[in-house]
This record gives structure tokens, sequence and C-alpha cells, in this order.
């Protein structure tokens, strides 16, 4: 029983945490958030050679094959530098599910690659989301129909795009007509399933690194604003406002390796752990941009604070792959259940 | 990450689960903030000692066994489902005890840790006082040298169960020209030593759960009873604190059994459920809330085990137990309606009255082992490093 990371898996995340902290001071990450595609190409290929596309691609396609737990330590970065959707969706859920299906594939086998070199971006299509997110960008969209997995070139699909809150995410209402040469996979029912609870899962990593980001920015700026000449930051009821903050980041933490571990292993309570992951770290990031907006007043009701970016992100994050009643009934459905295995005896134990 | 439990550990969890099973009381004991109840649940302390269960993470010459803190968690998982008596030593198993295992003579460890493991000792607490409250460092209650001994002079309050029990450990002023968290001293007091008066306050509960210590002219040798430095009472106080606040006090599975309950007596009660829609949200927050607590605690231990110390992060897990203890006993509240407010006597309570004397327990959450608002500020000073008022 240990429910740490090992050395190596820190050292990745401290490695990656150090080129986002270095290619995206705020005036960069502000200037892409603002550009037409909310996103660089430049800052993309350099993501590529990082390896971060081809991270769980497996090894035989170019990748590194590594697990949920490893994304878990990078999906927070993520979310933390305010990187674009497409990057997750892609490198983490549409690639989940590409390898899930049956070796030998050879689309499968084309688009792994693809991904892993960064040549290929894949938008994923689910009854869950009923839009969806950059369609634009992507190369590929993995479309649910009927149970079947489908992969479309984007030039074959028809999409309306609406914009949103976020500058980074635009939405697609798209209408596709499935045929038998675009689909992978006939009963593919199971991959969609885990497939959604991954999307949640990065979802949620990316919430908890919003939180973090918008908690840094807020103790920052209480440090330096002053008010009855001393810091806002030296009043208790600042104070109380930003500890709650960090309460619910650090008890969102474990929750988030737990879903991760479960997704990874294949585990019977994946539904559960991974909608109560994304409940409570979007709920920590809801909570760091309301508490955060308060303590930077006027100023956080501004364009021109950053802090908009991480709110907006945070705000349109909370529903997507799954909104809270979504995944407030499977949570409900799976501890009201006749035969759940709940209480002090059941925390890890099957 | 590696989330199974080894073959020792299984093993361990089915032995605490056969004696539970087979030892705990059928019929709950009566509360320990009565003197019949006070005893009742010495004597099931004496058993777990005697099972070596009492303190199962101390080592074997003190009575425990050595575990380690994933073992702990698996006791506690098992001591709670088996719906077991409350823990009535608590102030001197996890505060006093591991205070003499880190600061305490030799001498100190051989009189009192085997005595506390197996509760022949009681301990009460002394560190509040009238006007030292959240500001504990105001603690005006002083002890003089005197030769060998201290006299000690003043008045302590808000000491639990303290009528009922032995000893009271305590921080008294022993420079009387010092200010503030200088020149305390941590000392430990036999409660029939002369010039010791205890008045029972009764609680929330009508019970006399506390109580106020008057301390006139009382005379405790220096040598056998002074633990620490003199004078740096304060930090041999603070590092119990920070054991207080931290994960052993309120173990997970406390408020995890508590959550089972909870759903329980949610799906027992379809009508209510229907009359006020907010419920299933109200008890699914609840599991979460305890379920969350649960897995922090297996990642704060695993991060112990790898050499961290838990800092600032004791006093997020106070703010969090004790809230969510408050929220599953409000829940509780909300289901009953009606029968909520009767008293475990009273002929038609619900689950003799558990829900209540909980809920009014979980009013003082928030307060003891120093008070939210007093947590709240710990974790933004030194935790999120805001600049002090």
């Amino acid at each position: 029983m240990d429910f740490t990371f090992n050395e190596d898996q820190l050292a990745f995340r401290e490695a990656i945490s150090r080129f986002l902290a270095a290619e995206l001071p705020p005036e960069v990450l502000r200037k892409n958030w603002e550009t037409e595609d909310g996103c660089s190409r430049e800052l993309h290929r350099k993501m590529v050679e990082q390896g971060l596309t081809g991270l769980s691609v497996p090894e035989a396609q170019g990748g590194l094959e590594m697990d949920d737990t490893a994304w878990v330590l990078l999906t927070p970065l993520l979310g933390y530098y305010a990187i674009a959707d497409s990057v997750v969706d892609t490198a983490y859920t549409a690639t989940g599910l590409l390898s899930a299906l049956p070796e030998g594939d050879h689309r499968r086998e084309e688009l792994l690659t693809g991904i892993a070199g960064g040549d290929v971006g894949v938008a994923v299509a689910h009854q869950v989301n009923p839009l969806v997110v950059d369609m634009d960008l992507a190369d590929v969209v993995l479309v649910e129909f009927e149970g079947e997995i489908h992969a479309l070139n984007q030039e074959a699909v028809s999409y309306e795009c609406n914009t949103s809150i976020d500058s980074s995410r635009r939405l697609g209402r798209i209408s596709v007509q499935p045929a038998p040469e675009s689909r992978l996979l006939e009963n593919g029912r199971d991959i969609w399933a885990e497939t959604l609870n991954r999307g949640a899962v990065g979802v949620a990593g990316q919430a908890l690194g919003l939180a973090q980001r918008m908690l840094d920015m807020s103790v920052e700026y209480a440090s330096q604003r002053q008010q009855f000449g001393k810091p806002v930051g030296s009043f208790q009821a600042v104070k109380h406002h930003l500890a709650d903050v960090a309460e619910k980041i650090e008890f969102a933490k474990p929750v988030l390796y737990r879903a991760a571990h479960a997704l990874a292993n294949n585990e019977r309570g994946s539904d559960l752990y991974s909608s109560h992951a994304k409940l409570a770290c979007c709920e920590a990031a809801w909570l760091a941009a309301r508490h955060g907006i308060q303590v930077y007043g006027a100023m956080g009701y501004t364009w021109e604070a950053d802090l908009q970016i991480f709110m907006k992100r945070a705000w349109a994050l909370d529903s997507y792959w799954g909104d809270r009643a979504f995944h407030k009934s499977r949570v409900a459905e799976a501890v009201l259940a006749d035969d759940a295995l709940i209480g002090p005896q059941h925390t890890f134990e099957e | 990450m590696q989330l199974t439990y080894t073959a020792e550990q299984n093993n361990f969890r089915a032995e605490v689960r056969a004696w539970l099973k087979k030892n705990t009381p059928k019929k709950p004991l009566v509360s320990y903030d009565t003197r019949e109840g006070f005893e009742q649940h010495r004597e099931w302390e004496c058993k777990l000692y005697d099972a070596r269960l009492s303190m199962v993470i101390w080592p074997e010459h003190l009575g425990g066994r050595g575990c380690d803190l994933i073992e702990w968690l698996i006791f506690e998982e098992e001591y709670y489902a088996a719906g077991a008596p409350m823990r009535v030593n608590q102030n001197g198993q996890l505060l006093l005890g591991p205070t003499l295992m880190e600061f305490g003579t030799e001498e100190q460890k051989r009189r009192f840790l085997p005595r506390i493991a197996s509760s022949e000792d009681m301990w009460a607490q002394g560190w509040s006082e009238p006007n030292a409250g959240s500001d504990m460092a105001a603690i005006r209650s002083r002890a003089v040298r005197d030769g060998d001994d201290f006299v000690i002079n003043g008045q302590k309050t808000w000491s639990t169960r303290a009528i009922f029990a032995d000893w009271i450990f305590g921080l008294f002023r022993s420079d009387p020209e010092s200010k503030r968290h200088h020149g305390l001293s941590y000392l430990l007091v036999p409660l029939d030593t002369p010039g010791v008066t205890i008045r029972p306050i009764k609680a929330l509960n009508g019970k006399e759960a506390f109580a106020e210590v008057f301390f006139d002219d009382v005379r405790v040798p220096a040598a056998e009873n002074l633990v620490g430095e003199e004078g740096k009472g304060w930090q041999v106080a603070m590092a119990t604190a920070g054991f207080e606040r931290g994960l052993l006090l309120r173990s997970p599975a406390r408020f995890q059994q508590t959550a089972k309950r909870l759903i329980e007596l949610y799906k027992a009660n379809p009508e209510v459920a229907e009359r006020d829609p907010g419920l299933r949200d109200a008890v699914i927050e609840g599991w979460m809330g305890a379920q969350a607590y649960a897995q922090a605690a297996y990642h704060t231990v695993g991060l112990v085990n790898k050499g961290a110390k838990i800092g600032a992060e004791a006093s997020i897990n106070k703010v969090v137990w004790s809230e969510l203890d408050l929220k599953l006993h409000e829940t509780a509240m909300r289901i009953l309606g009606a029968r909520g407010e009767l008293r475990g006597s009273a002929r038609e309570a619900v689950d003799g009255g558990s829900w209540l004397e909980g809920f009014l327990f979980a009013q003082a959450g928030p307060i003891y082992a120093g008070t939210n608002e007093i947590q709240r500020n710990i974790v933004a000073e030194r935790m999120l490093g805001l600049p002090r008022a």
C-alpha cells in the first residue's frame, strides 16, 4: 500500500513544469488565448518535442506507453498554464481509446503514430458532450454511433461553430453520417465507457491545476495590494477565503489520484471514482474562481487581469465530459445501491 | 502507486476483525461523560490493552505492536466498522504519550507510558484558562520553583472529563517575568494532590463532560514531573497540539462509518427523501467528504513513510474533519425531522438517540483543539505565506 508517486514520475512532472513555466509567461499565455484558434502552433511543436503527445501512445507506435497515473501528474500542469483542450483530448483521451482497440488495425496504428509525432490532432465526439471541442484544430474526429467507434476525417464532418466564454474553446455542433468504411470497432461500448471516465479525469486534473493557479495568483495579489495601510492578505476575512481554497485543493488531489489508479487498473469502481474526482476538482476550481475574484476586488472583474483566463476555463470545464448532474447521479447510483461497498472497510479493498 | 494490502496487513485486519467481533460489547456502554460510563470505558481499554490492541502503533515493550501507520489505519477501519466503544483515554494516548516519547526522560517514559497504554492512569489536559483560549500564549497560571519542587497557583478550564481522571498535563508560567510563549513549563500533576480543586462544567448534553481545575499552592517535584526543559513548555506543547490536530485524533474511519450509517438512515426514510429532494445531494456529499478524507489520510501516510513531516496540513485536516462531522450530523437531523430532538432516554428515540448525541458533540468540533478560525489563519500564513496581521 503506497498512495504516492515514485521519483521518476515526480521528476518527469518537474521537467514539464519547468518547460511550461519557461514557455508560457503570463503575457505569452494571454496572447495565445486571444488568438483565433486559442493556441500557438509553435508551442504545440515544442510540446511534441517534450514527448507530451506520445506519453501514452504504445511503444510500438513510437510513444512512451505511460498510464493514467503518469497523466494525473501532468493534467494539473496543463490546467495551470491554461493549455487548450485539444492537447489533453488528443494525447490522453483519444489516445486511450485508440490504444484500447485491437492491435493490428492499420488505422489504429496510423493514428497513434501520428499522435506521437504531433502530426495528428483528434477530437472526440461522445454523447455526454452535446458539442464537440476544437473540431477546427482536429484532423480526425472519433465518433460514437450506437455503441460503435468511428473515425472520420475532419473534412468529412460538417459542423457549426459556437463560441465560448473561454476563448480557447470553439464548440462544434456536428452532423455525421457514419458509414461502414469509417467504423473502427462494432462493439465499442466498454471502450466508450472507459473513454468517458478518462475524459472526466483529464478535465478533473486540469481543473485542479486551474484552482492552484488562481490560488497562487490570489495569494500574490493579496500580498501586494494595500488598503488601510496594510496588504489586504493580512486581513483574516481574506486569509480564510484563500485557506478554504487550499483545503479544497488538498482534499481533491488524492481523490483524483485514486480515480487515475482505478482507470489504469480497470477497477470495478472506476465510474464512481472518476465522477468523484471530477466533482471534487471542479468544485475546487469554482471556489478558487469565486474567492479569487473576491480577493482581486474590482480588478478581478476586468478583462485586463489575467485571472479571467483561468476563471473562464474553470467555469467552462465544469460541464465538459459530464456536467455535475451527470456525475452526481453516478455517485448516487453507486453509493446508494444495495450492494454498495461503502464504509471504513472499503477505502481501497474492492 | 500501489494500492493493495500485503498478506501481513490482511492477516492483521482479519485478526482485529475477529477479536472485535468476539469482544465488542453487545449493548452500548453508558456515556463516558458519566462516572459509571467512564469506568466501563476504562475496563474496555484494559481489555484492548490485554489483547495488545489499545495502542497498536506503540512499541511492543510498551504494550503495543510496533505497527506502522498503514496498519494503524487498518485497525481504525475495523474498530469503527465494528461499532466498538469510544476511546476514553485519548488525552493520554494520543496527546501526552507521543509528547513523552519525544521529550520525556527515560524514567518518565518507564513510569507513565505503560500505564497510559493500559489506561490505569487516565489523563486530563490543562491548556485553556478563562483568558487563554484561542490565545493560548496568554496563560497566567504560575508554577514557581521552590527547591526541588514547583508550586502551582492558578486555574485551568475546559479539561475534558477531569473530574474522573487521575492526572492532568498542562502549561504553566514558570518565569514570572516572561511574556507570551516564553517562560512556560510543561508539567504533570496528580489530580489528588492537596490544593487541587475540580469543579465540573455541564456540557451541551447535560453531562459533566469537562471541568475547571483550580491550583492552590499545589506542589509537584520538578525532576519527576517536568517534561522537557524548564521554560520551554511551549515547544513541547506545540508538538502535542500538532498530534491532536493531525491524523491520529480523528481517523477517517470514524467519519466513513458515520457516512455509511447516514446512507442507511436515508434509505430507511424514503418519504422524507421525497419531501426534501436536496437530501440526496447532502447524503452523497457526506460520503464523498468522508471518502476524500480517507484517501487523503492514506496519501499523507505514504508521504510520512517516505520521510515527510506533517506541518500546516494538520490544520487543514482539523478543519475538514470537524466540518464534515457537522455536515453529516446536520443531514441526519434533517432526515429525522421531528424525531431528531428526542433524547436517548425517550421511548420513541431513533437509534437510541445516537444521532442527537453526535450532533451535539459535532458542535464542539470546530471549537476544540484550536478553533477553525485559528486553523485557517495557520493555513493562510504558514502554508500560503500570506502576511501576518
